[in-house]
């Protein structure tokens, strides 16, 4: 045992780092302070975020490995953990840009190296947009989001100078160069390995990442495990602290608590509510919990069913919901309640906000006598079981209280790869949990995927004429425009009388640590390794 | 001799149906799998179109027929397809995780063999006695218990109360190097090239999950190893021996131990195939990277090609084992015919 | 048990009365499945609490005089489950081992009797369900049709039939063409009245082995499927979903939570699996040892 480490130790002084070995011979002790052993409960299937079929944690591969032309900025919350600062964007592989209402241009930085080390070029940079919205899939249409659809868009002026076309000017597009999909992609190693039937060589980049980014992936296990060594020649940014860290995928929530716990592994990532809680009180632990912007987890009466299609029946499920159990059993008090606020009208254009609902069963039966439905009716309430540590508790204490007001709602679990189709393709769920989470942190992108007729997360087929046009107004809209605030406010006021989502509570990201510290928490949920540091 | 080989192929012969018969229920199984692959793997916040495109890139925008002729293609060359759910080809998924599953099945057999096997002995000497009873007992338990349970109960126990046993982090702890790629088998590679400390390091990973294997497989074998006891020490050839004033001992563990091992091999073979395919709920407590926790995932991701291949690799290791228990049989005990039971 | 052979019924109670004295882990094993019939009739009428209703501010308490199992997540009784889970749990295993115990009989008398192409078919049939990783398969089964307390047993059934099937074939195989079939035959009988009432009934004592084993392995399959989350539906108490959810707990120091319905899914198993024997014993004198 402690020979290996002390192998492992003297080969790190250089010989190993030097080269990136495809596969390690020797992996780390746990305790060497510049190794960090992270473990989390999904896996990774995918080194290339722009592939068909690779799944969300796989995005933290594009964030570690890879680099984007601007990224977030990082501040320290007031409950003293780390994050990302929506409100300030910072140069990655561009060192300026100029934004016009035509057109961005960036100037990328000179000296800029991708891991093999040869330069970082422009070329690089449009092949690399290219490839985000021409292969199809969520990559595209979160491309869309931020006004970049077509390759004409982008244009390599010379070596370090990148220009896109504007379709619209829009708040939006600068926010999305730094969302995990327009990473950059050493196009020269890429074509390389292209083939006719595979031009954006997505089979190479699959198993083989071709970036600049701060980490290098020096191993890779699908199922098993992913070993990230530091990049010590990174041009886009300060070089990490940690040298190596591995990635471990451990399933079970309950051993993944018993390893944090007993030291054996120094990160977990994505904790359970109630393990957070628990641990937090724990000495040597550090738990980081960080309110998940832009996100709040609601139940959604769906308009498709006949009973929901009275907006009465929709508050009456709003007030008969028992919040403050259901935050408890579900979130274990990890979050923020999103329940209880004082009126029917916003007096600001924070969001999420406290809807104005709360437990009142008399209310609740007033409003289904008014709407005639006092007999009550019968409706599935369904959950999904790839979530079933929050939602079954949350359902089964809804269905509890729904059946006082005499609605007798039986729990439908759902496997996790139907329900996305049923959800939200299909939208055919009459009553159901939903956690819609927006990347970019602005109320009318919410809107537009939650409230939106057709929209994907607009799992309840709602649709209100006034919320269409103000949505797609506010849009592109600069927030510092007059108009945004009232239109914003009177969008809130709006769901907020129809219900067609009714709060519960807005989620919080939980990782917990024990030997490393300043873990920055990101929009897009994945484990980002950059900016940890050892105790 | 001829009549023995032409009795083997004919043998082999008769798996083929069974093997095309597991392929049509596989490939109709999974497409009956409820979700859409493509929905699933299109991601957050996906569009119709991107649906779509997706649809035809796993190619799932054909017909059913279609869909089966192309796959039946695919097996005649050797090609499972590729999981989307880990993004490999199928066949480098089984064959990473295989030994793994195999290393764990057999450790626990093994375990499981050096306990019950003498309990059996033990209980078959005095039956109806006291010992006879606690034998049952422990065995009946041990498999009353579910896997999942006693997985989770010896790691809270062993781990994370006494602290004795290694972190429950699948095969190898981080500290460890290792071994090449021989066998698959950690035990059997790191042994191949002198490295014990591996070897200690992959054996003590192996000791929990395989425990909570072998209390599960304890029961059949210690009750086959009474049955055949009994037998066998009623039959004619111990009474002679008895009578030839041979020790209790050297009747006992010389002759009808001997003679009692035919059975107890075959109820091997089967306990061995049934639990290569119980231990997938060991394998995702224990994070062990093997078939098992790969065909839930698979299932649970509606993941077609892993769910087909993992199915279709057990149903041939399944074939394999009755042949070559079938065959041994045979050559151990020339009277054993192959003819139609 | 009322299939066992009809002998004298005094000469037969006598019979199980010296079984059961002879064998006390058999007298052990019958108390337990009389008590387990008892709070699977009237569980529900005996327990102290509303096994469905929560109480968030009494959540997860340990074991007390109030709360003899303690309390779950929900603040629900844990003791109070797990006695009305016991008719959920034997209304699954008993009727999926019916199931495949009527049908498993049907095909393998057939395939026995008739033989031929039949039993050519039938046997490649049990062939590829056996070649299959039979919890997998059930997985898959109630993955693709949903995860209904029906679904369940049918799955549970399905991978049980070739055990079954297997068994009546070889017994009706070797008795179809015994003295008392063929004087049976000769007597007017039809094929299928000789079949039904000659034969098959001789293959009842080696069934009522397997029947018992089945019982204690479909509750085993039950749970296992409950742990990946094919159980049955959310609130229903049922003991495997009981240990699944209460294993996340464990570790965390709430071991009641799965600790209590896992004994006693253990006990059901375990008294289903000793009863195998016991019943042995009974139909079968000369097998006693």
């Amino acid at each position: 045992m402690s020979a290996s480490r002390r192998d492992f130790l003297k080969l790190s002084g250089g010989a190993i780092t030097a080269a990136s070995l495809p596969f390690l011979k020797v992996l780390p002790a746990s305790a060497a302070s510049d190794v960090i052993v992270a473990v989390m409960g999904q896996t990774i299937n995918s080194l290339d975020l722009h592939r068909t079929g690779t799944n969300r944690p796989s995005y933290q591969v594009a964030v570690n490995v890879y680099d984007r032309l601007v990224t977030f900025g990082t501040k320290v919350t007031p409950n003293g953990s780390v994050s990302y600062d929506y409100s300030v964007i910072e140069p990655e592989i561009a060192e300026s840009w100029e934004i016009t209402d035509s057109e961005m241009i960036f100037k990328l930085k000179p000296g800029g190296k991708f891991q093999d080390g040869s330069p970082i070029t422009a070329q690089d940079v449009k092949w690399s947009f290219d490839r985000a919205v021409s292969l199809g899939g969520f990559p595209a249409v979160q491309m869309k989001a931020g006004s970049l659809e077509s390759p004409d868009q982008f244009e390599a002026v010379d070596d370090l100078t990148f220009k896109i076309k504007l379709i619209r000017p829009s708040k939006l597009t600068l926010p999305d160069l730094a969302v995990p999909v327009p990473f950059v992609i050493n196009s020269k190693v890429a074509l390389a390995n292209a083939t006719d039937d595979d031009p954006w060589a997505t089979e190479y980049l699959h198993k083989t990442p071709a970036g600049s980014g701060a980490f290098k992936v020096a191993q890779w296990k699908p199922g098993e495990q992913l070993v990230y060594e530091r990049n010590e020649d990174y041009t886009s940014g300060p070089i990490p602290e940690i040298k190596r860290v591995i990635v471990r995928e451990v399933p079970s929530p309950a051993t993944r608590r018993a390893l944090l716990e007993r030291g054996d592994v120094n990160l977990s990532f994505n904790m359970p509510n109630k393990d957070a809680k628990e641990l937090s009180e724990v000495d040597g632990l550090a738990i980081q919990t960080t309110p998940i912007e832009n996100s709040i987890y609601s139940l959604c009466p769906n308009l498709g069913f006949d009973a929901f299609k009275d907006k009465r029946v929709r508050q009456a499920i709003a007030y008969s919901v028992p919040y403050q159990e259901v935050f408890d059993a579900g979130a274990y008090g990890r979050g923020e309640p999103m329940w209880g606020g004082p009126s029917m009208s916003p007096s600001d254009i924070a969001w999420p906000q406290k809807f104005p609902y709360a437990t009142d069963l008399d209310r609740a039966k007033d409003l289904l006598k008014e709407a005639g439905m006092s007999s009550g009716f019968d409706v599935p309430l369904s959950i999904s079981l790839g979530q079933i540590d929050w939602m079954e508790p949350v359902a089964l204490l809804i269905q509890e209280n729904l059946a006082n007001i005499g609605v007798n709602a039986t729990i439908e679990k759902i496997p996790s790869a139907n329900w996305r189709t049923a959800s939200l393709v299909e939208k055919r769920l009459p009553l159901h949990l939903e956690t819609f989470g927006g990347w970019l942190n602005y109320p009318c992108y919410y809107f537009f995927w939650c409230f939106l007729e057709g929209h994907l997360f607009n799992s309840s087929n709602y649709r209100n004429e006034e919320i269409e046009v103000l949505t797609l107004e506010t849009l592109h809209m600069p927030i510092d425009d007059p108009d945004y605030a009232p239109k914003i406010k009177r969008m809130i006021e709006i769901i907020w009388d129809e219900v067609p989502r009714i709060a519960l509570w807005q989620p919080a990201l939980s990782v917990g640590m024990n030997g490393v510290k300043d873990f920055e928490y990101w929009f897009h949920r994945q484990l980002d390794v950059r900016n940890l540091k050892g105790v | 001799m001829s009549g023995r080989y032409k009795t083997i192929s004919l043998r082999i012969a008769q798996a083929i149906p069974v093997l095309f018969g597991v392929v049509v229920v596989s490939f109709i199984l999974t497409r009956a799998l409820p979700g859409d692959p493509a929905v699933y793997f299109a991601g957050a916040s996906a569009t119709e179109e991107s649906i779509a495109q997706v649809r035809e890139a796993l190619g799932l925008d054909k017909s059913l027929p279609e869909q089966f002729v192309i796959y039946l293609g695919d097996l005649l060359r050797g090609d499972l397809g590729q999981s989307i759910s880990t993004g490999q080809a199928v066949t480098d998924d089984l064959a990473r995780r295989l030994p793994a599953s195999l290393e764990l099945t057999l450790m626990a057999l093994f375990i499981s063999c050096s306990i019950a096997v003498p309990l059996g002995v033990m209980a078959a000497t005095k039956p109806g006695s006291l010992r006879d009873h606690i034998c049952r007992v422990i065995v009946t338990a041990g498999v009353s218990l579910p896997t999942f349970f006693t997985g989770i109960l010896l790691i809270y126990i062993f781990y994370y109360l006494l602290g004795i046993a290694p972190s429950p982090l699948g095969r190898l702890d981080f500290i460890y190097i290792e071994p090449d790629t021989v066998t698959g088998f950690y035990l059997i590679d790191a042994a191949l090239i002198g490295d014990w400390e591996t070897w200690f390091g992959a054996l003590k990973q192996l000791i929990l999950p395989a425990t909570t294997l072998a209390l599960f497989t304890m029961a059949p074998i210690a009750r086959m190893t009474r049955a055949a006891m009994l037998s066998a020490l009623s039959s004619d050839f111990v009474r002679t021996a008895r009578a030839a004033g041979l020790s209790s001992s050297k009747i006992l563990y010389g002759y009808a131990l001997h003679n009692a091992m035919l059975p107890v091999i075959t109820t091997l073979g089967m306990v061995f195939s049934f639990t290569l395919g119980a231990n997938v709920l060991v394998e995702k407590v224990f994070a062990w990277p093997g078939i098992g926790s790969y065909a839930i995932e698979a299932l649970v991701a509606s993941d077609y090609a892993a769910v087909q291949g993992f199915v279709l690799a057990m149903a041939i290791l399944f074939v394999l084992l009755n042949l070559t228990i079938d065959i041994a049989y045979s050559l151990i005990d020339p009277r054993i015919g192959f003819e139609e039971r | 048990m009322s299939m066992a052979p009809t002998t004298k019924s005094d000469g037969f109670f006598a019979h199980i009365f010296y079984v059961l004295r002879g064998n006390p882990i058999t007298a052990l094993a019958f108390i337990l499945l009389a008590f387990f019939i008892v709070c699977a009739l009237f569980g529900p009428l005996i327990v102290p609490y509303d096994p469905l209703a929560s109480n968030t501010s009494n959540a997860l308490k340990p074991p007390s005089s109030d709360h003899w199992f303690g309390t779950d997540n929900l603040g629900r009784d844990v003791f109070s489950r797990v006695i009305v889970a016991t008719r959920l749990d034997l209304l699954i295993s008993v009727s999926a081992v019916a199931l495949s115990f009527v049908i498993g009989s049907i095909l393998g008398s057939i395939a026995g009797y008739w033989g031929g192409w039949l039993d050519a078919i039938l046997n490649r049939l049990l062939d590829t369900i056996m070649a299959f990783p039979l919890f997998v398969l059930a997985m898959g089964i109630v993955a693709a049709l949903g995860n209904t307390i029906e679904n369940i047993v049918y799955a549970t059934a399905l991978i049980n039939i070739p055990f079954y099937a297997r068994l009546v074939r070889a017994e009706v195989n070797i008795r179809r063409d015994a003295g008392f079939a063929l004087a049976a035959k000769l007597a007017g009988n039809s094929d299928l009245r000789v079949l039904a009432v000659h034969i098959f009934p001789n293959a009842l004592p080696p069934m009522m082995v397997q029947i018992s084993l089945n019982l204690g392995w479909a509750i085993l399959n039950a749970a296992g499927l409950s742990f990946i989350g094919l159980g049955v539906r959310p609130p229903t108490p049922e003991w495997g979903i009981m240990v699944a959810e209460g294993a996340n707990f464990v570790i965390s120091g709430e071991w009641w939570l799965a600790l209590f319905p896992g004994l006693w899914l253990m006990l059901a198993v375990f008294t289903f699996n000793l009863l195998g024997d016991g019943l042995r014993d009974i139909v079968d004198p000369r097998k006693r040892t």
